[in-house]
């Protein structure tokens, strides 16, 4: 292997591994606003448990990301010194919370997704991507399953649980294909086991999450079209108040300690 | 257990009794007279509420926490406080309340949380200064709570309490860093503790209950009555006052440390009692003040009944599914 090709495959672990840190830097994100907000006590914890959970994954991909990139940032200056076009994350993960059952709808598609991709990352190529896969696959398995619980109870609770619930599945359900999208970043990572392309594991996706719908009695929904653009930084509109807020006080405070 | 009087508690007062003086624990199945039951609720439901509103004013700067270790922190904290709040209603359930009737009684104002959470969280250094000062102030509350004498209360406390020791820390080291941060960022860090002093100092500890607490004579007699009932008891172990002067010993020398002024020239070191001296607290003029801040009070009380009314129907489709869960196993 030659210097040029290691350095070029050292830059492509660099920008997986940013994507995969935006993808869990903006859920957690998301999932933050719900605390204090919950239906129950115990879901204002569990739902904080698992925004704890995301954001420990994004500091880790994220500091990697910067560490690989040749640039040296830290994971706070990915997270907090980017602007909207530079966030790498998929669509599906800066959706407004929308009600209790989009927020499980939303869940439940990213945490199949993360729980396939980190148990096939466990065996990549790179060390550093394999042991992040090994240790948030053990997260991810909790994260699925609540949320799979959550889809069974509100699919066969009460007929308006039902509705809000597929409602939920409904509006998330065409922003789901992005997170397996293929491109040459991802293939030339995957064709030398560097990394995994998430295109692979749509199929065990596809099983598991109608295996989930079927328990609950509800649809699999057939969008009529799907989202994609945030690989590369083109994002929806409520992606620009939410880093915002995110940033805000720091950049309040340039040059500040924290 | 046989002997009873006329209105059939005479045996059970002497039993009651005699666990309290050898310092043991009341259980929920042993007897208990009902002032005592009322006593111990209403302060167990009022811990119980007061975790879960004081999520709100740091929950709110979970989506602006500016790093990411802040932000794991803070969220690990909120998370802690909504585990105390299950504890402390688990506890509060042990004396024949429900949950769903003390969440009515916290929403429909019967029962009190600390007015504490009634103040603005105004910027990143309030959640500094909240866990430093508020929960410095429990923290100091809650130690001898471990030994109170009502059993599923004190194991709660012990619990509860590990944590509460870890967030005054954590608040600690928030303000550290702005102290050694900007000049704008140890403005904020000041302003800050200014403004949270006096709520921590006032009402983290309840109304005065000795004449030292600078109240007039009959405040005091009126807070004195009540705390004496509760010490009597053994659910308090120290009045009021005691324990207000307990937490301002702790926190000066902790705010020199920083390098923050507490809003109080009155804190002087007091050689002959052993402790600082501070400003009486102009009771009246804090209620006033409390009363002019009413706005957040509302806010804060319609933020968690808007939480749980939205939440309505998530909770009635977990008792549908359980409902018919259990029909299936029924027919099965």
């Amino acid at each position: 292997m030659t210097v040029s090709r290691t350095g070029e495959r050292t830059r492509d672990v660099a920008a997986y591994a940013l994507r995969l840190g935006d993808d869990a830097l903006v859920l957690s994100q998301r999932l933050c606003a719900w605390v204090t907000n919950a239906p129950t006590i115990e879901e204002d914890l569990a739902i904080s448990n698992i925004a704890l959970d995301l954001l420990g994954h994004a500091r880790t991909l994220l500091a990697y990301s910067g560490e690989l990139d040749g640039t040296g940032r830290s994971d706070d200056d990915l997270a907090y010194g980017r602007t909207e076009r530079q966030f790498r994350n998929a669509l599906l993960v800066e959706l407004d919370n929308g009600d209790f059952a989009v927020t499980i709808a939303r869940q439940l598609v990213y945490a199949q997704y993360g729980l396939l991709l980190c148990t096939a990352l466990a065996g990549a190529g790179d060390a550093g991507l394999a042991g992040f896969g090994a240790r948030a696959a053990k997260e991810l398995e909790y994260h699925r399953m609540h949320a799979a619980q959550w889809t069974v109870r509100l699919g066969r609770g009460t007929a308006e649980s039902h509705r809000r619930m597929q409602a939920g599945l409904d509006r998330v359900w065409p922003y789901a294909g992005e997170l397996f999208e293929a491109d040459e970043l991802v293939e030339r990572l995957d064709a030398d086991g560097t990394a995994v392309a998430p295109a692979r594991l749509r199929a065990d996706w596809e099983r598991e999450v109608a295996g989930v719908l079927a328990d609950a009695g509800l649809t699999v929904p057939a969008p009529s079209w799907h989202a994609t653009g945030g690989r590369s930084g083109l994002h929806t509109e409520a992606f620009g108040p939410l880093l915002a807020e995110f940033q805000s006080v720091r950049r309040q405070y340039p040059g500040g300690n924290w | 257990m046989t002997t009873t009087d006329a209105s059939g508690e005479e045996g059970f007062t002497e039993h009651f009794e005699a666990l309290l003086a050898a310092d043991e624990r009341i259980e929920p199945r042993d007897w208990m007279p009902d002032g005592y039951r009322r006593m111990v609720l209403r302060q167990v439901a009022q811990h119980a509420h007061s975790e879960i509103i004081g999520m709100q004013p740091e929950g709110a700067w979970l989506t602006r926490a500016p790093s990411l270790h802040r932000k794991a922190s803070l969220l690990a904290k909120v998370q802690d406080e909504a585990g105390h709040g299950l504890y402390l209603y688990s506890a509060a359930e042990t004396l024949g309340v429900s949950r769903a009737e003390l969440l009515d009684a916290l929403h429909g104002g019967t029962q009190r949380y600390a007015a504490t959470f009634n103040h603005p969280a105004l910027t990143w250094a309030d959640t500094g200064a909240i866990a430093w000062l508020t929960d410095g102030a429990a923290v100091v509350n809650q130690v001898p709570l471990c030994h109170t004498s009502y059993g599923p209360y004190a194991r709660a406390m012990r619990r509860v309490c590990q944590e509460e020791a870890f967030h005054v820390r954590q608040g600690y080291d928030v303000l550290w860093s702005l102290c050694r941060g900007t000049p704008e960022q140890q403005e904020m860090a000041q302003d800050a503790v200014n403004r949270w002093w006096l709520p921590a100092v006032a009402l983290m500890f309840g109304p005065p209950d000795t004449t030292a607490g600078g109240a007039d004579d009959r405040t005091a007699a009126m807070g004195a009555a009540v705390s004496r009932r509760s010490m009597a008891w053994g659910i308090k172990r120290h009045t009021n006052d005691e324990l207000r002067q307990r937490f301002v010993d702790n926190c000066v020398p902790q705010a020199e440390r920083l390098g923050v002024t507490l809003p109080d020239p009155a804190i002087r070191w007091n050689e002959e009692r052993g402790h600082y001296d501070f400003g009486p607290i102009d009771w009246r003029l804090f209620r006033e003040a409390l009363a002019d801040n009413s706005q957040c009070a509302r806010q804060r009380l319609a933020h968690r009944v808007a939480a749980h009314e939205d939440g309505a129907w998530v909770r009635e489709a977990v008792d549908a599914y359980a409902a018919g869960r259990y029909e299936e196993g029924q027919s099965a």
